[in-house]
């Protein structure tokens, strides 16, 4: 194992963050902190409260939930596909590095940044709304498969695309949609039936759900089928990025 | 001596199915400085991406100091550094810091010392702090260099490394490659500038259409290829080669006052005493006489101009 590349490349990529600390903390921290202004005060006075929660506490783990899977998937994505692009991967390459060394420290980093960022919110809504954890140990437990599994699908996405609009489609046309429609905002009871069924096809609706639960207690889908969910879905992005580098897919030819 | 590459039937076709190497077999010693020349699309950065790890081989194998690079690629890699032909940095990082980057990346614990000595060799400790996004093309070809150096590696591949490199970066660079090799470390280069491998190289391969068409000592190469050229200065200006001097391979240059003799410096016979005699025949005399040696681009061009 090759320590010493790992915490190269997880230096490098927390470097990055820290250089660019307006985009990569302040950004999602205020745009979430507007969502907690729009949605928990302004709608939140009309809607008194959800399952014994009120309406500003019971959009939080959603919130936060919505900004780790953009903030995880955009991070690593960049991470990788700014060497390919730029041409500086050729040193990671000829560097004495296993491919699984390169994804420790790239999502490693990703999960990490996501991970603090996750907490600052938190912190944050703490300051907007009165918050309760009632599983803190599953809160954190999902916070971080959630970093994990989201920052390996975004260095995936890195890969796989080869131009910068590629690298904005599936974040925009998929992740932010399924979230929004994923019950971050409500709890899948106050959908018409239907819908209630059809929203059981999208995966962030467990993901979201599981984590409520670890604040609330509350939860539209059981624990254990969330739980199932994260680590099916981590297993299938360990999958693909072994494939990709069994293959050279898209990095060596 | 031993080698410290050893490259054998390696060839790679690439998914277009471009073939850019064909049954490449080829061995660098340890310790020189070996050239590898050949037109553009020949395969020299192929073969160069190969052995380093960027690109897969196709077939054959390549030890690097014994070494297989791809069963055995951490131990070999770990040999070898790169530097790229293109300028690829991280524009917003320092010089320091991309290369220290560089070593934590090859597996070396930190060594301030040593980044400050490659960094002081290079000429780049007065730019240790600025953002790699504002220093020059030359600088950054610097920084390049210094990152391959980084990790004290035994073997060093340039690839067009004075590409776009004024005349004194030029001169600095091969100080530099020179004080490696002194230090026992072994250098394959490849350029454009033949009076480059001229210059530096103890060895020249010749790469054309994927193929090593020639691997030579660069003092033999340039003796048994090489053909001489003896230029005498008339007195007075030609119009045309007299047809009792048409036995020898003559030319008239600077508007006929020049005559220009090639004959091969290899034979026994040069013809020089006979041109000689026969032009005192002829009545042309000359005032000065000089003889020079075919260049090393001659060489080239005409080696890869005879390959169908």
């Amino acid at each position: 194992m090759n320590i010493q590349a790992v915490q190269a490349i997880y230096r490098f990529e927390m470097a990055r963050a820290r250089r660019t600390l307006l985009q990569s903390v302040v950004s999602p921290v205020i745009s979430t902190s507007l969502y907690f202004v729009v949605f928990g005060a302004a709608i939140g006075s009309r809607i008194t409260q959800i399952e014994g929660v009120s309406y500003g506490a019971f959009i939080v783990p959603g919130l936060i939930m919505l900004m780790l899977l953009t903030q995880s998937v955009s991070n690593a994505s960049f991470a990788i596909f700014f060497p390919k692009f730029s041409g500086t991967i050729y040193e990671l390459l000829s560097a004495p590095v296993s491919y699984f060394e390169i994804v420790l420290g790239y999502v490693g980093a990703a999960a990490t940044k996501t991970v603090i960022l996750g907490l600052i919110i938190l912190a944050t809504a703490s300051l907007f709304v009165p918050l309760r954890i009632e599983h803190p140990f599953w809160m954190l437990l999902f916070l971080v498969l959630t970093a994990l599994t989201f920052s390996l699908l975004g260095f995936i996405i890195g890969i796989w695309a080869d131009t910068f609009e590629k690298l904005q489609l599936v974040p925009l046309l998929i992740i932010t949609p399924l979230t929004f429609l994923g019950g971050s905002f409500y709890s899948v009871n106050m959908l018409p039936p239907i819908w209630q069924t059809i929203t059981l096809f999208n995966p962030v609706v467990y993901l979201v759900s599981g984590f409520r639960w670890s604040f609330y207690g509350i939860s539209d889908v059981s624990v254990g089928a969330s739980l199932v969910t994260i680590l099916l879905f981590l297993g299938l992005c360990l999958g693909t990025v072994a494939w990709i580098f069994r293959t050279g897919y898209r990095i060596k030819p | 001596m031993p080698a410290v590459i050893s490259v054998s039937k390696l060839s790679k076709t690439y998914a277009s199915g471009f073939q850019a190497l064909k049954q490449v077999d080829l061995e660098i010693h340890r310790g020189e400085i070996f050239a590898l020349l050949g037109p553009n699309g020949a395969g020299k950065t192929t073969l160069i991406s190969v052995v380093c790890g960027l690109v897969n081989p196709s077939e054959g194998t390549v030890l690097a100091n014994g070494y297989d690079i791809v069963n055995d690629y951490r131990m070999a890699r770990s040999q070898i550094g790169l530097v790229p032909q293109e300028l690829t940095t991280d524009a917003f990082e320092t010089v320091w810091n991309t290369v220290s980057f560089s070593r934590g990346l090859f597996g070396k614990a930190a060594s301030p010392e040593h980044i400050e000595k490659v960094l002081k060799d290079l000429a780049l400790w007065d730019k240790r702090n600025n953002r790699l996004i504002t220093l020059s093309g030359g600088m950054k070809r610097r920084v390049l260099i210094a990152k391959a150096l980084s990790h004290e590696p035994q073997i060093l591949f340039l690839d067009e490394p004075t590409a776009g490199v004024d005349v004194e970066l030029r001169r600095d660079m091969w100080e530099v490659v020179r004080g490696l090799r002194a230090n026992g470390v072994t250098i394959i280069l490849t350029t454009h500038y033949i009076e480059e491998a001229e210059e530096m190289a103890d060895r020249i391969g010749v790469i054309s259409n994927g193929e090593i068409i020639l691997v030579e000592e660069k003092e033999a190469l340039m003796q048994k290829l090489g053909r001489k050229q003896l230029t005498l200065q008339l007195q007075e200006p030609l119009d045309s080669v007299p047809s009792s001097l048409n036995g020898h391979d003559l030319e008239l240059a600077a508007e006929g006052h020049e005559l220009v003799y090639t004959y091969d410096s290899q034979q026994d016979r040069t013809g020089i005493p006979g041109l000689l005699g026969d032009l005192h025949a002829a009545g042309i005399h000359f005032k000065d006489l000089h003889t020079e040696q075919s260049t090393l681009e001659e060489i080239f061009v005409n080696l890869v101009r005879e390959r169908p």
